[in-house]
């Protein structure tokens, strides 16, 4: 038994013996994702994790200017905007050629929007395409020249250069599409700084430099994206130094890396807001004052620092910060003074009637709901109210929420991430976004200045011009208080020490276009 | 014997269909639909119904039931919604990476456990039988789960021996010394809590053997002891383990799963997990009707062994 033992253990410690685990070679950046990429198509995918991948290969018309949410030229070298608001006009740079060789010009734009908005377009059916309705109100792409495109609108929409900006608006070579169909989400072919080089499936994919990119060729010869779901394994890999770059680390595990001089933590606030929705039609919350003594009940300070330490910041209103430009930063927060929201819901004449709480066991954007959700039902209780928890897991909660929580619930967590000022209060606080005329507005908040400030917006082509009406729509929102504004997420990101002029972006992308890893 | 497993494998068949009906209530009772899992936030009722029309799952539950059925009698298991490719090369791709974690660990745990089981018995109550008693129910009451990530911190992050995750070198590598090193650490995990069951049960078995007439009579007749033990004994005592092996071989697929989310191994396992929590139904359903068939298989494969084994089956 002994002599067999050791025989075992001897043959074990040969045939596995590696003298330490090889490192990641220079030049080439090994980055851990969250899962196994959907698929490398930008029109039919919406997670971010893909996103990560896909804004390194492709380029769209206009981009997020460094650092911020502003929209500046990309493919497109300039534009014009018609008075009313409903004709733009991009000109586009001259020269450029997709990775397989055919040229980027303004009929393979055309291309790019007719696939996924008509259904008759003979390559309509690569897809679905999922968030194609970012387009939606895009009647006609014309060519006008070879390097003149020309989109007309239903009707005035100012998110569209931002929607531009987002992955759905990236392009894709025509001609790789004609070439493989359904599987060119496989074969991915765009003019990005990156060429498509590999897909092995839940293993790798790798991406290696454009020598020709129009922006100047990056200085990595390689990008490799690993899948790998749990986080602890994520974790314990990039310890042991089979990753460069590791995203959506667990809070737990952040303040290891910092006090570690092989790792640099990089955080970024984004897009993001963590909320309550109330439900303003009935039961308590139906009250303003009630709706407010919840946002002064809860300790947001607390749930920022303690639950999700120090990830995230306190939400004062229902626009994040991270639209710098349309955020009225004369906002505060609601104070946390638990006296005064006993007062208030005295004042108000809340009976102390139970009230019930959907929370949900995870999902995208939602942080740590289950303690976000025990913290919160604590602090309620604390001010006399009889909260009773309903917990539901992502795809099931959404099931419950979106439809409205009239006659089952009175408050419900929830998280958006958004890329316009317009996206979240437009699908969720107007009256016309009620369930039952297809919005998010769950909880049924209504304020005709709202509505109003809203679709103005929305049809106002000056940046200036939207941004006064975003910071008016954000002060009355405050004080309607139709949600619990909780928290805006800062993302985060732990790269090995060698890895230089890596930057996180507000708006969540991995851009990796300027980083270097000499070493 | 091949009129026996033609008939068992035919009695497999109403079973394997059986079970795609019940996968197919099942993921249409569960609440959540794929067009909302995909579209995540954006999911209002207009692009769910947009996007559940492209997909075709607009139509009723037993058109779409009889379609797939169609078409999977024909050899086409449709195309997953999350991962943009055919059901049948992704289930393929990961059922063999499972097969080979579940069969290494299948392969460890039964020589491990019989090795431990014998010599338990033939030593009971020595200091070597509580010894190994000691360890294997330490084995058998481990959670799996968090041995791996004890696993991982000791000889991944600590020593840096063995790889933390995958199943192959990311640069270079893809040879069998390269998996075999990827494969160290999962297999062992996955191995452990059998390895306790075998052991016990063949301690058992072997005691109650050793007890048996016809052992003492070999003695009796002096045949030297390792042959009472290796020939006589061990070999009548494996036809109660035998069958248990084969039980223990759908744990270990089912074991899989977790091992193989914590070490990122690209199995069958973690690959369920995620298309139940996305919804997506033909990915589901292919993945669950190979593993059921391979636990079909491995069954009938124990009782063909137990009865070549066992005089008294046939």
């Amino acid at each position: 038994m002994k002599t067999l033992l050791a025989t075992a253990m001897t043959i074990a410690a040969l045939a596995f013996a590696s003298p330490s685990l090889a490192q990641t070679p220079p030049n080439v950046l090994i980055v851990g994702q969250i899962a196994e990429p959907k698929s490398l198509d930008p029109h039919a995918v919406t997670a971010v994790n893909d996103f990560r991948i896909l804004m390194n290969v492709y380029d769209g018309l206009v981009r997020y200017k460094d650092g911020t949410l502003e929209v500046e030229s990309a493919l497109a070298e300039s534009w014009t905007i018609s008075d009313d608001g409903t004709v733009y006009t991009f000109s586009l740079r001259d020269g450029i050629t997709f990775h397989d060789g055919t040229p980027f010009n303004a009929e393979a734009v055309k291309f790019n929007f007719e696939r996924m908005l008509d259904e008759d377009h003979p390559f309509h059916d690569t897809g679905p395409f999922p968030l194609a309705f970012f387009f939606s109100a895009v009647d006609t792409v014309t060519a006008d020249d070879e390097l003149t495109v020309e989109f007309k609108l239903k009707e005035p929409y100012a998110p569209f250069l931002s929607n531009l900006a987002y992955p759905t608006g990236l392009i894709v070579s025509p001609e790789a599409v004609k070439q493989y169909g359904k599987d060119f989400g496989r074969h991915p072919t765009g003019t990005g700084a990156y060429k498509f080089a590999e897909w092995d499936a839940n293993a790798k994919v790798v991406v290696s430099r454009n020598e020709d990119y129009w922006d100047g060729a990056p200085s990595l010869e390689a990008v490799i994206y690993r899948p790998i779901t749990d986080a602890n394994t994520r974790i314990a890999e990039m310890l042991s130094g089979g990753l460069d770059i590791m995203v959506e680390v667990p809070p737990d595990s952040l303040q290891q890396f910092r006090s570690d001089d092989a790792f640099v933590v990089h955080e970024q606030a984004g897009p993001h807001l963590w909320f309550l929705i109330l439900n303003a039609k009935e039961g308590p919350f139906a009250k303003k004052e009630i709706r407010q003594a919840a946002n002064y009940a809860i300790n947001k300070k607390a749930l920022v620092d303690n639950i999700l330490q120090g990830t995230a910041e306190v939400a004062a209103g229902p626009t994040p910060p991270a639209f710098a430009w349309a955020y009225n930063d004369g906002l505060s927060p609601y104070p946390y003074d638990p006296e005064k929201a006993k007062a208030m819901l005295q004042e108000a004449g809340y009976d102390g009637g139970e009230v019930t709480f959907y929370v949900t066991e995870g999902g995208s954007g939602m942080l740590d709901p289950v303690a976000m959700g025990t913290a919160i039902q604590a602090d309620l209780e604390a001010v006399g109210m009889d909260v009773k928890i309903e917990t539901y897991e992502w795809n099931t909660f959404l099931g419950k929420v979106n439809p409205g929580l009239e006659g089952k619930a009175d408050l419900a967590e929830m998280a958006w991430m958004t890329n316009d000022p317009d996206t979240l209060p437009f699908l969720a606080l107007r009256t016309g976004a009620w369930p039952d005329k297809g919005g998010f507005n769950s909880g049924y908040y209504s304020n005709p200045k709202v509505d109003e400030l809203l679709e103005k917006a929305r049809r106002a082509t000056d940046q200036d011009e939207r941004a006064g009406l975003y910071k008016e729509m954000q002060e009355i929102v405050r004080e309607d208080a139709p949600w619990v504004f909780v928290a805006n997420w800062k993302q985060n990101a732990v790269t090995k020490a060698s890895v230089e002029d890596f930057k996180l972006q507000p708006s969540f992308f991995l851009m990796l276009q300027k980083v270097a890893k000499p070493q | 014997m091949s009129a026996y497993i033609a008939k068992r494998l035919l009695a497999a068949i109403p079973v394997l269909f059986g079970l795609t009906v019940i996968v197919f209530l099942i993921m249409a009772m569960i609440p959540g639909d794929p067009a909302t899992a995909i579209l995540g936030s954006y999911a209002t009722p207009e692009n769910v119904a947009r996007l559940n029309r492209q997909l075709g799952l607009d139509k009723t539950l037993v058109e779409q039931y009889v379609i797939w059925l169609g078409n999977m009698l024909q050899g086409d298991f449709g195309r997953s919604y999350t991962l943009n490719r055919p059901v049948i090369d992704e289930v393929m791709e990961r059922f063999s990476a499972t097969l080979v974690l579940a069969g290494t660990s299948l392969l460890l745990c039964s020589v491990f456990g019989l090795i431990a089981g014998v010599v338990s018995a033939v030593r009971q109550f020595s200091f070597t039988d509580k010894i190994i008693t000691f360890v294997v129910l330490i084995g058998i009451s481990v959670p799996s789960f968090w041995l791996g990530l004890l696993l991982i911190l000791v000889f991944a992050v600590n020593l840096r021996w063995f790889p933390a995750s995958g199943m192959f070198a990311i640069y270079g590598g893809g040879d069998l010394p390269d998996l075999l090193y990827h494969l160290a650490l999962p297999a062992v995990t996955l191995a452990v809590v059998a390895t306790g069951v075998i052991a016990r049960l063949t301690r058992t078995a072997m005691l109650e053997v050793l007890r048996q007439d016809f052992i003492r009579t070999a003695r009796a007749k002096g045949v030297t002891e390792n042959a009472v033990i290796y020939r006589h004994a061990f070999k009548a005592a494996l036809v109660t383990v035998i069958p248990v092996i084969g039980i223990q071989a759908g744990f270990v697929l089912g074991g899989a799963v977790y091992i193989e989310t914590v070490f990122q191994w690209p199995g069958i396992g973690s690959m369920l997990v995620k298309a139940i929590s996305t919804r997506d139904l033909l990915l589901v359903q292919g993945g669950v009707l190979v593993v059921a068939a391979a636990y079909v298989l491995f069954n009938l494969a124990a009782d063909v062994v137990q009865t070549l084994l066992d005089p008294r089956l046939r």
